[in-house]
This record gives structure tokens, C-alpha cells and sequence, in this order.
């Protein structure tokens, strides 16, 4: 319950005003990693530096000889945005040490896509993590590579369409489940790991705004709906990723030094067949194989409630004398 | 006077690094000639919440000084979430031309 009446109606006018993600970008009508971008840099604000791997972002946001950042940004290869954002967090420290800069707390913010992230830079992103740099990496997660033309990537989910597992009389789409990059991010005991989804502003904002207070590494598993590649309806883009909330397939929690919290318990949750009927990549799934996802998502789903509320490891535990 | 160059027509004018010293001139570029579908704001039904402001992705959606939004049709690209989102069904899309 809020104490201001109506207030998360209303939240949205009390956010910073200041755009740093630019109009004028190229971003394909109904952008929801866009969006994203654009929410996540107004939680930040301007002492941030952001590392951009490849992906949609960077195609979208810099044509040369113009940009859509006003934040400073650096555009690195595929693979080794986390690397790239440990350098430039290590050589803040040492110019602030050297005093050749302001002493003011400066983040550095790594963004990645999902092919960036779930497979291209996932040893990078893993060893920047067990290293302990103090920044923030993002993922925005489309569930494709997006960018080249909807090819499967990890985070593909299962039975979808794509351009390199198209469905068919022989196939369904991809055969295999969606990696949990978030819970790969949990292993690496990092202070702060969250998901969420820009469907749900406010939530996200404050979960940036609360990474970038940690000290030390944090990572945001961000859900974009990507109208294009999902084969949906531009408009219905901040709908479908309250469905993937609602329905369990992307619940929103954050792990705040191995605690788990939900910050929006959907529950009882929608069915699954409301948030795959919807989308073309899903369209020739039959009622069987919907239900076998069902299921699926109501047990991950289970898992997490189970450590949400199954915590006991913070008990009191007597040693042997 | 110098005509003012739009892009680098020679490699002596590119930036060392190709780095742009120019941030948020993607400005420059006006995105609402991709759009298909107009947004028309009625001010009578709005309740001026903003969410349409923080929805869109353009970012191009701001407030005027009496509270009500408005879409900058220089960037608007006519996806028509802010429609789609608005509680009090204040925004239509309405095709363009």
C-alpha cells in the first residue's frame, strides 16, 4: 500500500526530465530495448560512463557523424564489453588517485544485448564479475540476435521461430530451453542481481538506481520486447512484457547479496497461452506443446518462489564443540 | 560562407577513433518522416499521469506548461504505444496524410 494516494499512477511525472538517450535515434518503431536504454540512462543520470558491446544499440544510437548519447560511451566489440568496462572503471580509479580528475562517484555501465551477454560474452561478463570491478552491467534481453536478423541466440526461449531455427513440418522452432543468465550472475556471489522489465518503469528505475549505489559488481537482466522479431504489433510492446511478467515466464526479483525478493508477485499467475498466442515466432505451437511449456514455466517458477521464501541460510546454525 | 558538411567527405575529416564530439545530434535527424499513424492528444480526457511520456521510446513526448503532453512529430515514429497505454483512452491513432 502507498501512502500518497494514486502514487505509482503519477510516479512517472516525478522522474528526472533530462533525456541522455536522444530522439532522432534509428531504432525500429516500438522499441522496447530502446526504451529501455532510455529509462535506465534517467536513472543514472549524467556521471556515468557507458561500454556498449555490439548489437542493436549500437546500431541504432550512433551514425556517424551523429550519436543519440549525451552520456560519454564507447563502443567495443562483441564479446568483451565487461572487460572493456573493468579497464575504464580501473583507470577512473587510478586518474582519481593520480588527482588528475574530479574525486566524484562515476559508474561505469556496461550494456550488452542477449547475444553479448547469454553467449558471445559470457566469459568476459563472468570474469569481470569474479574479479569484483565496481560497475554495472545491463543486458537487455530481445531474446534474439535481433540486430543481423533474428537469429537464435541462448536466450531464445523454447519452441520459437527464428530466422536459423525456423519452424516447420520437421522442427518447432528452437528445441531447448532459455538459459538463466540471472541465476549464472547469483552463482558469482556479486552484490546485487536483479530482472526486470521496462514494462514496469518505476521497478526498473529504482533497481538501477539501487545497483549503482553498490559498490562492487552488479548485474540487471532487462526484458525488451522486440516488436520486429517477436512478430507482434508495435503498439502492443509494453503489454507483451507485462504478460511475460504476469505469466511467470520473467518473474521480476532481485538477489540483494544472495537474498531473494520478489518486487512484483504476479500471482495467481495468467496462463501462458494468453503471452504465446500473441506472438507470431510462437504461432505454430500446438495445444500440447503449450501445455509441456506450461508446465515448464510453473515449475522455474516454483524454484524461485522456493528461494524466495525457503531462505533460512541467514539462521542461526550451532557449530560441533 | 562554408557550406556546413553533413557527413566526412574525405578521411582527413574523420576523427581520430571515429569519435563524435557531438552529443545527442542525432537530433538532426528527424525520424517522424518512418511514421504511418498520427497520435491526436485530447486534452479534455487527459489526467495528465505521463505515462505516455515515460512509454514512449523515442522520448519524444513532453509536457507543455499548463501539464498536458505532446508528441513532437519531428521525432514521433507513430508506434502508437502512448495510445495503447493511456489510461483514460485520451491519445488516438489516426492515419497520417
Amino acid at each position: 500500500m502507498n501512502i500518497v494516494e494514486n502514487f505509482d499512477l503519477y510516479a512517472p511525472k516525478l522522474t528526472d526530465k533530462k533525456e541522455y538517450f536522444s530522439p532522432g535515434h534509428r531504432a525500429c518503431q516500438g522499441c522496447g530495448e530502446a526504451l529501455a536504454i532510455r529509462l535506465m540512462c534517467k536513472a543514472l543520470g549524467k556521471d556515468t560512463i557507458i561500454v556498449n558491446a555490439t548489437g542493436c544499440m549500437e546500431v541504432v544510437s550512433t551514425m556517424y557523424p551523429t550519436t543519440a548519447w549525451e552520456l560519454p560511451w564507447i563502443h567495443v566489440a562483441f564479446p568483451n564489453s565487461a572487460s572493456v568496462g573493468a579497464g575504464v572503471e580501473a583507470a577512473l580509479k587510478v586518474l582519481r588517485r593520480k588527482g588528475k580528475i574530479d574525486d566524484r562517484d562515476v559508474k561505469t555501465v556496461c550494456i550488452g544485448g542477449d547475444g553479448g551477454t547469454f553467449d558471445i560474452g559470457l566469459q568476459a561478463l563472468s570474469g569481470t564479475m569474479e574479479r569484483g570491478h565496481d560497475l554495472l552491467y545491463v543486458c537487455f534481453d530481445n531474446e534474439a540476435y535481433m540486430n543481423t536478423g533474428i537469429q537464435r541466440s541462448g536466450a531464445t526461449p523454447f519452441g520459437a521461430s527464428t530466422t536459423t531455427n525456423p519452424a516447420g513440418s520437421a522442427s518447432i522452432g528452437k528445441n531447448q530451453w532459455k538459459k538463466n543468465v540471472a541465476e549464472i550472475m547469483v552463482a558469482h556471489n556479486v552484490p546485487y542481481v536483479a530482472t526486470a522489465c521496462p514494462s514496469y518503469p518505476v521497478d526498473f528505475m529504482n533497481k538501477v538506481k539501487k545497483a549503482r549505489e553498490f559498490k562492487g559488481p552488479s548485474f540487471i537482466h532487462c526484458m525488451s520486447v522486440c516488436p520486429t522479431g517477436w512478430r507482434i504489433p508495435s503498439a502492443e510492446c509494453i503489454k507483451m512484457g507485462r504478460l511475460a511478467v504476469e505469466s511467470g515466464v520473467f518473474p521480476l526479483y532481485e538477489v540483494e547479496n544472495g537474498r531473494y525478493r520478489f518486487t512484483y508477485r504476479p500471482e495467481p499467475l495468467r496462463p501462458v497461452e494468453q503471452y504465446i498466442k500473441k506472438q507470431g515466432r510462437f504461432r505454430h505451437l500446438t495445444p500440447e506443446t503449450i501445455e509441456s511449456v506450461q508446465k515448464r514455466v510453473i515449475l522455474e517458477y516454483k524454484k524461485l518462489v522456493d528461494r524466495v521464501d525457503g531462505l533460512h541460510s541467514w539462521d542461526e546454525l550451532e557449530l560441533a564443540d | 560562407m562554408e557550406k556546413k558538411k553533413k557527413w566526412p567527405e574525405d578521411w582527413q575529416d574523420v576523427n581520430p577513433g571515429l569519435m563524435v564530439f557531438r552529443p545527442g545530434s542525432a537530433r538532426e535527424y528527424h525520424t517522424g518522416s518512418w511514421r504511418a499513424d498520427r497520435p491526436i492528444f485530447d486534452e479534455s480526457k487527459c489526467i495528465r499521469c505521463g505515462l505516455c511520456y515515460i512509454f514512449c521510446p523515442e522520448g519524444c513526448i513532453s509536457q507543455d506548461e499548463r501539464g498536458y503532453f505532446h508528441a513532437d512529430l519531428d521525432y514521433c515514429k507513430g508506434c502508437g504505444i502512448c495510445a495503447h497505454e493511456c489510461w483514460s483512452g485520451a491519445i488516438t491513432m489516426v492515419e497520417e496524410g
